[in-house]
């Protein structure tokens, strides 16, 4: 089954990529090719199976709660695009009134 | 005898006797990088300043009577994923180009209390997606044993330079195979060790259920070597196992009587060469020769393991992925008048390429409403059958022998434009980090290609922290053969 135009444009915005037309063309084959493959897993009968999440499990793994060196604001801004204030900067997200 | 022919067990051995210094070994190997470096391209970053300040402080300490560590003086090649501070650390990536890590990871800050020296940041499939290498955003690797084919992947920059003698180890990363292959491709020898074993503190993720770093050598001795150099517990990964370290080294008898060798069919089955076949199956005899004993089994999900990767992975990748958003770190994609969500998806378009998109889509949709039962949590519950037919052969063997990879290594461009024949070179590793198992890939034999004589690889699987056994049988068949001694002439 091939996927939609409309499909693969919301997968590509969840996904947060934009994509160019071209692009948008070999993702719509791909990603049914890839899709179609997986089916092959429906000939498994997983009725009664408990999921695996992690091979090896571990639960609840704890640490005390105490205060330990961490980056310092200048080491943590070391690599942002934009920063001001010890902070990072994005574009507005919130309208002004 | 070049200093670059020793291996690191050797070259350990030597600085500790005096009877080199770590400056004189370093400097034969910069020497081989600057003579073959432009041919193979393992490196991202070569490290040589930092390198060269190092080995003359370890000189001094071993000067005055110190011990250096296990890997005392010798250099190694880091994959470039692993994050080193103040060096920078690309993921072979354009979004992580000028990525300068203010830390080190776990592995790194074992690296510098056993005396390893860096040299370099090795090329890699980017974000560790893919199985030649192609993928790194910057430049492909070649194979030092045929320059026109790939060196495997994801961790073909670290294994290139091992097998080019660029470095006497390497570190890489497995999450599908990404050590093995790539060391069945270069006659190398590549261990994925335990989920747990090793911390995957700094080592920037792609699929944390099943990512884990692992040491790449030119014998079995050099990798247990690197193995007890990193592994033990960091209450950094909340997934690092709480358990004392066995001495690896101490396993290495030579002794494989009696030892179980799982032989499943499903592994020697369509798509696999008859040449791989053949090498992988004489190499069985061999240990049985040695008095091991060969057990034919059966693992029926094996041929479910690849999609199911296809599903796991990426699911994970796309939400480890979501954090390069042009925020905090890495490139940033902004034009006038943009929102936050055009910043976005500008940066992301731009700084990930093919491959790696494909994935994080294929993860994003897997998750997504309407399609998560179908999807994921499907591959969860085949996970299991998976891990099931694993625990079932351990119960009557102790080890697994199957191919590493279906192929010898293929030419470079064969399959860039089918991402689903590429995929089919892994089908042999995958099933392993399903169940979160060790694995190891040696070379068994050769292969005569139209261009050159190819390394073939056998994988021998152990069960859960039986690291000791699988380097035991390792170990064992390299001393009754001598596939570990030929090298690349580049």
């Amino acid at each position: 089954m091939r996927l939609l135009p409309e499909e693969v444009d919301h997968i590509a915005l969840l996904s947060r990529l934009e994509l160019s037309a071209p692009e948008r063309e070999r993702a719509a084959n791909e990603l049914s090719q890839i899709l179609g493959y997986f089916e092959k897993l429906n000939e498994l009968d997983t009725e009664n199976v408990e999921p695996t999440s992690q091979a090896i499990p571990t639960v609840n793994v704890l640490r005390e709660d105490v205060v330990t060196l961490s980056l310092t604001p200048e080491a943590a801004l070391q690599n942002a695009p934009e920063s001001a204030a010890n902070m990072f900067q994005v574009p507005r997200v919130v309208e002004a009134d | 005898m070049p200093l670059t022919e020793l291996t690191a067990f050797q070259i350990a051995a030597q600085i500790k006797q005096k009877k080199v210094s770590c400056r004189e070994v370093l400097d034969d190997f910069l020497a081989r990088i600057d003579a073959v470096e432009s041919r193979v391209k393992s490196f991202v970053t070569v490290t040589s300043d930092e390198a060269i300040k190092r080995a003359e402080m370890l000189d001094k300490r071993v000067a005055s009577g110190e011990d250096i560590g296990v890997l005392g003086g010798v250099p190694i090649a880091v994959k470039d994923l692993i994050c080193t501070r103040g060096v920078r650390t690309t993921c072979s990536s354009k979004i992580l180009e000028n990525f300068v890590p203010p830390y080190d990871a776990h592995v790194a800050e074992r690296l510098a209390v056993e005396g390893a020296i860096t040299v370099g940041k090795a090329n890699m499939d980017e974000f560790a997606m893919g199985s030649s290498t192609e993928n790194s955003a910057f430049f492909p690797t070649k194979n030092p044993w045929d320059l026109s084919r790939v060196p495997g992947g994801s961790s073909g920059g670290s294994t290139a330079a091992v097998a080019a003698l660029e470095a006497p180890l390497a570190l890489g990363s497995d999450t599908g195979g990404s050590i093995r292959q790539p060391a069945a491709y270069c006659g190398c020898v590549g261990l994925k060790p335990t989920y747990g074993l090793v911390s995957r503190y700094g080592l920037i993720a792609f699929a944390s259920s099943l990512d884990q770093i692992g040491p790449i050598a030119n014998d079995v001795r050099d990798t247990a070597l690197l193995l007890q150099a990193i592994a033990g517990h960091d209450r950094r990964d909340t997934t690092s196992i709480k358990r004392e370290v066995p001495n690896y080294l101490e396993s290495l008898t030579g002794d494989v009587k009696g030892l179980r060798i799982g032989v499943p069919k499903e592994y020697f089955a369509q798509g696999v060469e008859g040449y791989v076949q053949d090498s992988v199956r004489t190499a069985i005899d061999k240990l049985c020769e040695l008095g091991a004993e060969a057990v034919e089994i059966s693992m029926p999900a094996t041929e479910y393991a690849l999609a199911t990767y296809y599903i796991l992975a990426p699911s994970e990748a796309s939400s480890n992925l979501a954090r390069y958003d042009g925020v905090q770190y890495g490139l940033r994609v902004l034009e006038p008048g943009d929102d936050i969500v055009a910043m976005y998806s500008k940066t992301r378009a731009a700084g990930f390429g093919h491959e790696v998109q494909h994935r994080i889509m294929i993860g994003t949709h897997a998750l997504s409403s309407g399609f998560y039962d179908a999807y994921y949590s499907k591959a969860q519950k085949v996970r299991t059958l998976i891990r099931q037919d694993f625990e079932r052969a351990f119960e009557k063997c102790d080890v697994l022998a199957t191919p590493t990879a279906p192929t010898v290594a293929f030419k470079i461009g064969e399959k860039t434009e089918d991402s689903f024949a590429m995929k089919l070179a892994d089908v042999c590793t995958i099933p392993v980090n399903m169940a979160g198992l060790p694995a190891i890939s040696l070379p068994c034999g050769f292969h005569e290609t139209d261009s050159s004589n190819m390394p073939i690889g056998l994988q021998l699987i152990g069960n859960l922290l039986d690291e000791s056994t699988l380097l035991r049988a390792s170990h064992a068949y390299e001393q009754a053969t001598d596939w570990h001694k030929r090298r690349a002439s580049l």
